[in-house]
C-alpha cells in the first residue's frame, strides 16, 4: 500500500462544525463583474440556512463563473467545461446527505453542457444549479454564447449573432424543473431569497442569473437590467401554474421578470431509486459478504 | 473423447444463442470445461448468426478449431460451416425445413436428419420449439445425459409458463430419442467428469469481480459489446445495493462516476472504443483530481463506427494515449473470463491505492463469449483498503494534494468534518488551490507547477510495481516466443500444445499490464527469446510498437488480424511452422 497514511488536518476542531462561509481565497473575477453579486448571494442563502462546511458541495466546470467553488470554505469540484452536472449528480448519488450545488456560466451550461442540463431537470435531481448568465464568454475574451441576443456583434460575430439566442427558463421549464427562478446579481436580497428557496426546495432547482460581464459585454449590462427588470412576486404571478410561467418565460423586451416562474412538489431521483431507501450509498456496504450464493445463476 | 466442439447456426431471431448457452450449460455441469463462442450481426432479426461450443476435460481457452456436430436451422449455415466439418462429424439438419442429401455432406461426415418441425407440432403451434428437438439430438450425439440437458432447460425456462418447460422437455427428449435411434455408431460423445462447473461471459466476469471489490456505482451508456456490464449490475442493483445508472451519453457516464467516486464511492464506468473516445477529456480529469475511477473499455472492430458486433484490439494506443498532457494511468488486459473477473479487482486496488484512473482492457471476444470457471477460482471476498485515507490532526491544515513519496496524498470525502478541499481541473497546489490564474508564470508557482507533475507522475513507478506482471508460460527451450494481450492470449494457449505435439516448443509473454510496462522484465525475456511472433487483433501492431518504444527491441515476425474475427489455434500454429521452416502442416 502507498503511504497514503501522511499525516492531515486543520485548525477548527471537529465538533465546532463551522458553517459554510468565505475561503481563504479571493475572487479573481474583474472588478465589477456580476458574479461578486451572485457568490454574496450565495454565501447569503448557505448562512442562513445554517448548512455545515463538511455537508456542502459546490460544482462548477469552466468559465469565470466555475472558479466560484474555490471562494467557500465548503468541499468543491471544480471540473471540465460543461460537466458540472453529472457530476454533482453522481456525488448526489454517492450521499445523497450532501448539499449538492453547481454553479457555472451560460457557455458552460446552455453550450457545451445542454445535453446534461436537460437530463438532469427530467431526473429531478435534488440539487441546486445557479447559472451566472453574462450573454457572452469571458474567460475566452469575447466571443457569442448560447444566450447573445440575435445582432450581437462579438469577436466570433463580428456581423452580429444569426441565432435565436436559449431561453433557459422555458427550457427548464419544458425540461421538466420543479424549480425555476430568475435572478439579478444587481439585487443581492431578492436573489439570496431565490437560492435560499432553492435549497429547501425537495428536487431539481434552476436559477439563472443575469450577472453582466463588464468588458465584454456591453449590450447586456447593469443598467440594462436595471431598467427593464421587475419581480414576479409583486406582479401577482402564481408560480404554480406552468402554462403561466411559460408565458412570463417568453417575456423579453422592455420589460423582463425575474424571481420565482413555476415550483411543484415532485418526488426526486433519490427519491425513486430504490437503493438509496437504504441510506446514503456511501454508509452502506460494499462488496459480496453474504452473497456467496450469487455464484448458482452461473451453473 | 476428450474434446468435442459443437456448432448450430441460422437466423437473427432463431434462437440460436439461446440454444449455445443451454449447451455450454450442459457441458459444464457434466464437470467439463466449455468455451462458448457466440458470432453474431448487427440485425435482430435475419442474417447469420452462429454458436460453437468446446467441451474439454482440459480448460479450452478459444472456440477451437472445426466442429464435430452441425445443427443447421437453415440451408445458409451448412454451406458456410461444411468445410469446417471434423473427420467423423454428423451434421443434424430437417428435411422438411431443407432438402439435404447424404451425398452432399463431405466425406468423413454423416448426415442425420431430424423431424425437429414434427416434433415441435406435437406440443405448440410455435416453430420455435423445434430448436428443443435439435437441442436433444445435439446432446445425445454429445454425450449429454438427458436428465441434465433437462434440468438445463427448466432452469433457462423456469420463470415462464408451466407448459412452455413441458413443451420444451418432450420436444427435447423426442429428439434426443431420435437421435439414439437413428444415428448409428456414435464416438463423438464425451463423458461427464466430477463436479460442475461455472459459466460466465467476460462481461459477466467482469461485473461480478467489480461486486466483489465493493462497487456501489455504474454509470453507462449502451455500446456493443459492453451493454452487459450494465445489465448484470442493473439485474443485481437492489440485491447487492448498487446504483446503475444509464447515462445520457458518455460524457455524462464517466463524469457522474468521477463525482460519486468523490463522493466516497467505488465507481465505474464501461463502454467500447466509441463512447470511450467521448470520454478521453473526463478521463485526464480523474487523473488531475485523483480521483479513483475504474473505466472498462471493450473494443469492438473500427475505424468509427466498423464492425459493431465484431472483435478487434485496436483501441490500445487510445487508451494509453487518452486525454490531453500527461497522467498516471494503468490498463489492464485479461484474456479469458477468470482472469477478467481478477483482473477487475485489481482495476479497483490499483485506481484505490493510487487515487487514478485505471483502464480494463476487454474487447468483443473477451466481454461476450463464454468460458467455465471453478467455484475456487472465483475469490468474492478481496480486500480492498478503504477509500477514505484523511483524518484530521488538530492544528495543522490539510493538504489534499500533499507531496508524498509515492505520489499518493491523503484523500477525504465530502461529509468528513475538517477536511474540505476542491478538486480542481486546472493546475493547484498541495491545498488544491489554483495556480493555473493569477499565480502561473510567477517564479515560486512555476517550480509548484513542476513539483506538482512530478507527484502525480510518480504515482507510475508505484502502478508499474503493484500492476500484475507479465506471464511466462510454456517450454524454457522454446523456438518461437508468442507475444501478446488480451482475448488472443486463448488462441496462443491453445495453439502452444498443438506446436508441441509437432516437436515445435514454443513460450507465451502475455503482458497483462500494457501500461504501465514492466520495462525491465519484458525487455529480458525479449532479448532473450530465440524468435519472437507478435500476436495482435489490429493492423499496426500496436503493442509490438510500444514494445519497441519501451524496450529498443523490435519484433519482426507479426501475425496481424484484423478482419473482425478472433483467431484460431491453426492460425497461429501455421504461421509458427512457417517460419521456423517446418511448412504446411
Amino acid at each position: 500500500m502507498a503511504d497514503s497514511s501522511a499525516s492531515v488536518a486543520r485548525t477548527s476542531p471537529p465538533n465546532t462544525l463551522p458553517v459554510v462561509g468565505k475561503s481563504d481565497t479571493k475572487p479573481t473575477w474583474c472588478p465589477g463583474c456580476g458574479d461578486f453579486g451572485v457568490l454574496a448571494a450565495i454565501e447569503m442563502a448557505v448562512k442562513r440556512l445554517q448548512l455545515p462546511s463538511h455537508n456542502v458541495v459546490v460544482v462548477s466546470g469552466i468559465g469565470c463563473s466555475s472558479n466560484l467553488p474555490h471562494f467557500l470554505s465548503s468541499y468543491g469540484f471544480h471540473g471540465i467545461h460543461g460537466r458540472a452536472l453529472p457530476v454533482a449528480e453522481g456525488i448526489r448519488w454517492a450521499n445523497h446527505g450532501l448539499t449538492v450545488l453547481a454553479t457555472g456560466g451560460d457557455g458552460d451550461g446552455f453550450g457545451i453542457g445542454a445535453g446534461h442540463f436537460v437530463h438532469t431537470m427530467r431526473r429531478n435531481v435534488d440539487l441546486t444549479y445557479v447559472t451566472m448568465d453574462n450573454q457572452i464568454y469571458g474567460l475566452t475574451t469575447g466571443q457569442a454564447s448560447p444566450t447573445s441576443m440575435m445582432g450581437q456583434k462579438t469577436k466570433s460575430t463580428p456581423e452580429g449573432v444569426i441565432e435565436m439566442p436559449i431561453d433557459p427558463i422555458a427550457l427548464a421549464l419544458a425540461a421538466g424543473a420543479t424549480y425555476v427562478a430568475r435572478g439579478f446579481s444587481g439585487d443581492v436580497k431578492h436573489l439570496a431569497d431565490l437560492v435560499t428557496n432553492g435549497i429547501r426546495h425537495h428536487g431539481f432547482s434552476f436559477v439563472d442569473v443575469f450577472s453582466p460581464c463588464v468588458p465584454y459585454n456591453k449590450i447586456n449590462t447593469f443598467d440594462f437590467f436595471r431598467q427593464r427588470v421587475y419581480k414576479l412576486e409583486a406582479s401577482g404571478h402564481d408560480p404554480s401554474n406552468l402554462s403561466l410561467a411559460f408565458q412570463k418565460a417568453l417575456e423579453w423586451g422592455d420589460k423582463i421578470p425575474i424571481g420565482l416562474f413555476y415550483q411543484v412538489e415532485r418526488p426526486t431521483y433519490e427519491d425513486l431509486e430504490e437503493v438509496l431507501s437504504a441510506g446514503p450509498l456511501a454508509q452502506q456496504p460494499a462488496g459480496l459478504a453474504g452473497h456467496d450464493a450469487i455464484l448458482d445463476e452461473f451453473q | 473423447m476428450s474434446e468435442i466442439i459443437v456448432r448450430t447456426g441460422g437466423e437473427a431471431g432463431d434462437g440460436i444463442a439461446s440454444l449455445g448457452e443451454m449447451l455450454t450449460r450442459s457441458f459444464a455441469r457434466m464437470g467439463l470445461h466449455v468455451f462458448g463462442l457466440n458470432a453474431y450481426q448487427s440485425v435482430i432479426r435475419g442474417g447469420h448468426v452462429w454458436f460453437q461450443a468446446r467441451a474439454s476435460e482440459v480448460r479450452p481457452f478459444s472456440q477451437g478449431d472445426g466442429a464435430d456436430i452441425l445443427y443447421c436451422l437453415n440451408r445458409e449455415t451448412f454451406d458456410i460451416h461444411r468445410a469446417d466439418l471434423r473427420p467423423g462429424a454428423i451434421v443434424i439438419q430437417d428435411p422438411e425445413k431443407f432438402p439435404l442429401a447424404p451425398s452432399d455432406v463431405p466425406a468423413g461426415a454423416k448426415l442425420l436428419p431430424v423431424p425437429t418441425l414434427a416434433i415441435a407440432r406435437k406440443y405448440a403451434t410455435q416453430a420455435i420449439l423445434q430448436n428443443a428437438a435439435g437441442l436433444g439430438a445435439m446432446a445425445y450425439l454429445a454425450g449429454i445425459p438427458l436428465p441434465v440437458l433437462h434440468q438445463v432447460i427448466t432452469d433457462s425456462f423456469g420463470r415462464k409458463a408451466g407448459d412452455v418447460v413441458t413443451w420444451n422437455l418432450g420436444a427435447s427428449a423426442d429428439g434426443y430419442e431420435h437421435a439414439r435411434q437413428h444415428s448409428g455408431a456414435n464416438d463423438r460423445a464425451v463423458a461427464p467428469r466430477g463436479e460442475g462447473k461455472l459459466v460466465l461471459s467476460g462481461n459477466q466476469a467482469i461485473a461480478l469481480g467489480a461486486a466483489a471489490a465493493g462497487v456501489k456505482f455504474l454509470a453507462q451508456y449502451p455500446m456493443t459489446p459492453a451493454s452487459s456490464i450494465m445489465h448484470w449490475l442493473a439485474a443485481h442493483s437492489r440485491d447487492l445495493g448498487i446504483v446503475v445508472k444509464q447515462a445520457e451519453d458518455e460524457l455524462a457516464a464517466i463524469n457522474m462516476a468521477i463525482g460519486a467516486s468523490f463522493g466516497g464511492v467505488r465507481s465505474m464506468t464501461a463502454t467500447s472504443g466509441g463512447g470511450f473516445s467521448l470520454m478521453v477529456e473526463a478521463l485526464g480529469m480523474a487523473g488531475m483530481t485523483e480521483t479513483p475511477l475504474v473505466v472498462v473499455e471493450s473494443q469492438r472492430a473500427g475505424p468509427s463506427t466498423g464492425l459493431p458486433t465484431k472483435t478487434e484490439q485496436g483501441d490500445l494506443r487510445l487508451m494509453i494515449g487518452a486525454g490531453q498532457g500527461e497522467f498516471p494511468r494503468a490498463i489492464l488486459a485479461p484474456s479469458h473470463p477468470k482472469e477478467a473477473f481478477l483482473a477487475t479487482i485489481d482495476a479497483f486496488r490499483l485506481a484505490e491505492e493510487w487515487q487514478t484512473p485505471v483502464l480494463l482492457a476487454s474487447d468483443l471476444h473477451l466481454s461476450e463469449n463464454f468460458a467455465t470457471v471453478d467455484r475456487d477460482e472465483l475469490p468474492l471476498h478481496p480486500e480492498i483498503p478503504s477509500v477514505a485515507t484523511a483524518t484530521l490532526v488538530p492544528g495543522t491544515d490539510y493538504h489534499r494534494y500533499q507531496y508524498t513519496a509515492s505520489g499518493v496524498s491523503p484523500r477525504s470525502i465530502p461529509g468528513q468534518p475538517g477536511l474540505q478541499y476542491v478538486a480542481g481541473s486546472d493546475e493547484h497546489d498541495e491545498r488544491g488551490h489554483l495556480i493555473s490564474d493569477v499565480r502561473s508564470g510567477v517564479p515560486v508557482w512555476v517550480a509548484e507547477r513542476k513539483k506538482m507533475m512530478d507527484k502525480r507522475m510518480k504515482k507510475l513507478d508505484g502502478l508499474r510495481r503493484a500492476a500484475p506482471t507479465p506471464l511466462v508460460e510454456g517450454s524454457p527451450n522454446a523456438e518461437v516466443t508468442l507475444v501478446a494481450w488480451g482475448s488472443t492470449v486463448g488462441a496462443i494457449r491453445d495453439a502452444m500444445p498443438l506446436l508441441d505435439h509437432q516437436g515445435i516448443p514454443t513460450k507465451l509473454l502475455f503482458v497483462r499490464t500494457v501500461y504501465p510496462l514492466a520495462t525491465e522484465e519484458i525487455t529480458e525475456i525479449l532479448e532473450n527469446a530465440k524468435r519472437t511472433l507478435l500476436v495482435e487483433a489490429n493492423y499496426s501492431g500496436q503493442l509490438g510498437q510500444l514494445l519497441r518504444q519501451e524496450t529498443g527491441v523490435l519484433l519482426p515476425n507479426r501475425l496481424l488480424k484484423y478482419d473482425g474475427e478472433p483467431f484460431y489455434p491453426h492460425e497461429i500454429v501455421a504461421k509458427v511452422r512457417e517460419m521456423t521452416g517446418h511448412g504446411g502442416q
